[in-house]
């Protein structure tokens, strides 16, 4: 029963945080102010999420650093989304690698 | 082109932008699902609370809770604060939506409005609802089959493959990004801005004792704010940004 209410209450809080400015403002914003954060809002999120957080989510600063070097250098190259992933999470696979080889 | 096509045509093409996505998710929910079985939850459980939450720092958080029997508020609290992010994302979104979606598509899409998923449906020119449900297939699945996989078998990854391609969600970001800071000065700005205060609250003592998703708030809203008073749009200039 306990239980319940916890997965209850996780799954409302979490759908009508993100339901409710969605349903509310439907309508274009017109504040200048407003329209220009909203513009640089995404670009303001994935950095925040991603520098410094991805050098410390591997196992060393190290391959965290390098992964991230690569996506940006492919990322600049114009390369698709999916080749930005894979190329970042290889060069991590890579990385560790070589450092557990040199720990032995 | 038939409206049916049309249909076809946008939602495949949003299944197809979504693999990057699917393959981060599963091996992210993975470790979810490990972790929630080594509390002692039963396997569907764990699954049924990635079915419903679709998040990952927001279900971590709250598995938290879970093991320490916190209160119904703390659950709650932990949410808001953690998942706040997603009011933002979910005010930006809508303007992008604009008049295509009515109020059940809005609420349909908002249930999958991740941190992923709202990086996709912003880089779309011009975001269409079947574009928008094809988004929420493959990572909804990949999500949620990653824990129930996670939690029925636990380790079989070798631990450097899980690293490895928790990565992918952060290789995404930055392709996202990286364009737009190419040719856009005020992305630019809002790029570094973010990286600077993100790495203040990472770094600084006091500060980085703040809950990840609270940080991600206030450095969101700090850099925006700051580069919106910089480099206000234009009507002409909102249409590619």
């Amino acid at each position: 029963m306990r239980m319940a209410l916890y997965m209850l209450v996780m799954a409302v809080t979490t759908y009508l945080i993100r339901a409710l400015p969605l349903a509310v403002f439907r309508g274009k914003i017109e504040n200048r102010f407003v329209r220009s954060f909203l513009a640089y809002v995404p670009c303001a999120c994935l950095t925040a999420m991603t520098v410094p957080a991805m050098l410390f989510a591997t196992n060393s600063l190290i391959s965290g650093a390098v992964g991230l070097a690569v996506a940006v250098f492919l990322a600049f190259r114009g390369k698709s989304l999916v080749f930005v992933a894979v190329g970042c999470c290889a060069s991590v696979f890579l990385v560790e690698q070589i450092l557990m080889l040199l720990a032995r | 082109m038939s409206a049916q096509s049309m249909f076809k045509k946008e939602f495949l093409a949003g299944l197809r932008a979504s693999l990057p996505v699917f393959i981060g998710y599963f091996s992210v929910s993975f470790g979810f699902g490990t972790l929630a079985a080594t509390q002692g939850l039963p396997f569907w459980q764990a699954t049924l609370i990635s079915l419903t939450n679709v998040t990952s720092a927001g279900q971590f958080a709250g598995l938290t809770v879970i093991a320490e029997g916190g209160s119904l508020i703390t659950m709650m609290l932990s949410q808001l604060v953690i998942n706040s992010r997603y009011a933002l994302m979910s005010l930006a979104l809508g303007q992008k939506m604009g008049k295509r979606f009515g109020v059940l598509e809005r609420l349909i899409t908002a249930f999958y409005n991740t941190d992923e998923i709202f990086a996709l449906a912003m880089a779309k020119d011009a975001l269409t609802v079947p574009y928008m449900l094809g988004l929420g297939v493959l990572p909804i699945v990949g999500w949620t089959g990653g824990t129930l996989l996670g939690a029925l078998v636990g380790a079989v990854l070798p631990p450097v493959v899980e690293t490895a391609l928790g990565v992918a969600l952060y290789g995404m970001f930055v392709a996202i990004v990286v364009p737009q800071i190419k040719t856009s000065r005020p992305h630019l700005t809002v790029t570094l801005l973010a990286i600077g205060l993100a790495c203040l609250f990472r770094f600084t003592p006091y500060l980085r004792t703040m809950s990840s998703g609270l940080a991600i708030v206030i450095v969101t809203v700090v850099a925006a704010a700051v580069t919106a008073l910089l480099f206000p749009v234009s009507e002409s200039q909102e249409e590619t940004a």
